[in-house]
């Protein structure tokens, strides 16, 4: 035996090739959603009538346990609004793979939170875009707030620990972080925060809502003092250009080698961010999930070494890595380039020189009609994230 | 904290854990605190895999064949395995198995 730890090349650098099967997979069982939010990154509302049926969910559950994928984040739409969902999520226990499901809280009731209390490999995530009704109301539409906070006694007197509370990060709740800590501590559980990406209806108002450059620094010195207790995936490696220390967490772009979603209707796209057929692998339905996840062009050519391309001659390239391939792409920024939110300022250059009227748009699109309800600030429904625990922690 | 390996202990896969076999050694999922970790070379999953069958810690350390350097890094890993329940000393009753 002569190979030494030591001569490993560093996990990032392993996960740009690629592995075996997803670390961070996220599955949206429906596009159905109760609320009508105007950045849900998946553009949710009504029912995609080519959803997979339950028989095609357990057969791809059953895959997912023999390619040892061993927890997927369950999203929509709003997944609970599916009649079948409870079944599926014992089945998905059944076998092995855990489920960490995303919901806005309409279905938490008392007794449902006591059994998921009682059932191992079951996470929750509740969706809560301001720390008081006032600012979560205005984005998210009007009880939205007492829906989560009713969701969360409830999850907490049943004697669940550590659910999660998951919050996109809004020029308008930069300022509540400490607030949002201190609802997550009271309740026992664990604050999440991601970052808002111009995905879905996110792109119409990313330009009103996505952090200014003060609150971005604000938000990384935050993560620096805090971000040992706080999940943030994949979400703010961006910020890393901000100074020399890293902020804990995911930090490269991972879809299509450790990134992935499986939407309603069986497509599978490298990132929950990225529904556009530029980024669709394949579907479910033909051979399977593991064909799609190891054979695709699209995939193998993700897992090749990508280039930084405006970004080579950076020095914060390494700790940066060019941003969110997502964000550039909703924003019509070159994908090897800087992202629309660069600390050093190239983003907001590129977006003033871009061609605004060309901006692609998602493949998908189940929103009910077509009207903004307008609140003085666009509804917000939170995008489910793709990567909840950092795969790194544990790592020396 | 790690908890301090003892080279004159057995120690031994957690049952609760399952690993996955990945280009650059291994992904361990412990399904009982729901940790994932990475074993960072395919002869330390091979080792950790066959660590239950040794008397002791020191045992399999020596059984492999390492270098000193090697057995540091294995050292290290393997405490932050320990760390995170991935690795566990073997209890009595399974040592006389
Ligand atoms: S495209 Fe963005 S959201 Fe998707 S994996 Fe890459 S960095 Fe994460
Ligand atoms: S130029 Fe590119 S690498 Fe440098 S900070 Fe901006 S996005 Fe990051």
């Amino acid at each position: 035996m002569t190979a030494t730890v030591e001569h490993t090349p560093s996990l990032v650098e392993q996960f740009k090739y690629g592995l075996d099967a997803p670390i961070c997979l996220t599955w949206e069982w429906t596009y159905a959603c109760n609320l009508a939010c105007e950045h849900c990154l998946s553009s949710s509302g009504r029912r995609d009538p080519d959803e997979l049926s339950t028989e095609e969910i357990k057969r791809v559950i059953d895959e997912l346990e023999r390619m040892q994928v061993f927890y997927v984040n369950v999203g929509g739409g709003e997944p609970t609004v599916r009649s079948d969902f409870w079944e599926l999520l014992d089945y998905a226990v059944a076998h092995h793979v855990g489920i960490k499901f995303s919901t806005n809280g309409v279905k938490i009731t008392p007794d449902r939170a006591k059994r998921l209390a009682a059932t191992d490999y079951v996470d929750v995530q509740i969706s809560l875009d301001g720390a008081t009704r006032e600012v979560n109301d205005a984005v998210r539409g009007p009880g939205s707030f007492d829906m989560a906070m009713r969701a969360l006694r409830n999850l907490a007197d049943a004697g669940m620990r550590d659910f999660k509370i998951s919050v996109v990060m809004t020029r308008q709740n930069v300022d509540q972080l400490d607030e949002f800590q201190r609802i997550a501590d009271g309740f026992g559980a664990q604050l999440r925060i991601t970052r808002l990406r111009p995905s879905g209806r996110g792109a119409d108002v990313w330009d009103e809502l996505h952090p200014t450059g003060e609150q971005q620094r604000q938000l990384y010195e935050w993560l620096l003092a805090n971000g040992d207790r706080v999940l943030t995936g994949d979400s703010f490696f961006h910020l890393n250009a901000l100074g020399s220390e890293t902020l804990p967490g995911l930090n490269l772009c991972g879809a299509g080698r450790v990134v992935c979603l499986i939407d309603p209707v069986g497509d599978v796209y490298a990132c929950p961010f990225a529904i556009h057929d530029v980024f669709k692998a394949g579907n479910v339905r033909p051979a399977g999930f593991q064909t799609v996840w190891r054979d695709s062009e699209l995939f193998k050519d993700l897992r090749r070494p990508q280039t930084g391309g405006a970004c080579d001659s950076c020095a914060a390239y390494d700790s940066c890595q060019g941003g969110c391939m997502a964000a550039k792409f909703f924003t019509g920024l070159p994908l090897d380039g800087p992202d629309p939110e660069c600390v050093k300022g190239h983003g907001e250059h590129a977006l003033s020189t871009r061609d605004s009227s060309a901006l692609p748009k998602p493949s998908q699109d189940h929103s009910r009609g077509t009207k903004r309800v307008s609140l003085g600030m666009p509804s917000v429904r939170m995008p489910d994230r793709a990567c909840d625990t950092s795969p790194l922690a544990g790592l020396t | 904290m790690a908890p301090d390996l003892d080279l004159d202990k057995p120690y031994r896969l957690n049952p609760s854990v399952a690993l996955r076999p990945e280009p650059f050694g291994a992904l361990a999922y412990h399904f009982g605190n729901r940790k994932l970790s990475f074993l960072k070379a395919p002869e330390l999953v091979t080792f950790v895999r066959t660590l239950g069958e040794h008397a002791s810690l020191g045992e399999a350390l020596d059984a492999g064949g390492l270098t000193d350097r090697t057995k540091q890094s294995y050292l290290r890993a393997l405490a932050s395995l320990a760390a995170t329940d991935m690795i566990v000393e073997k209890e009595r009753d399974d040592r006389d198995r």
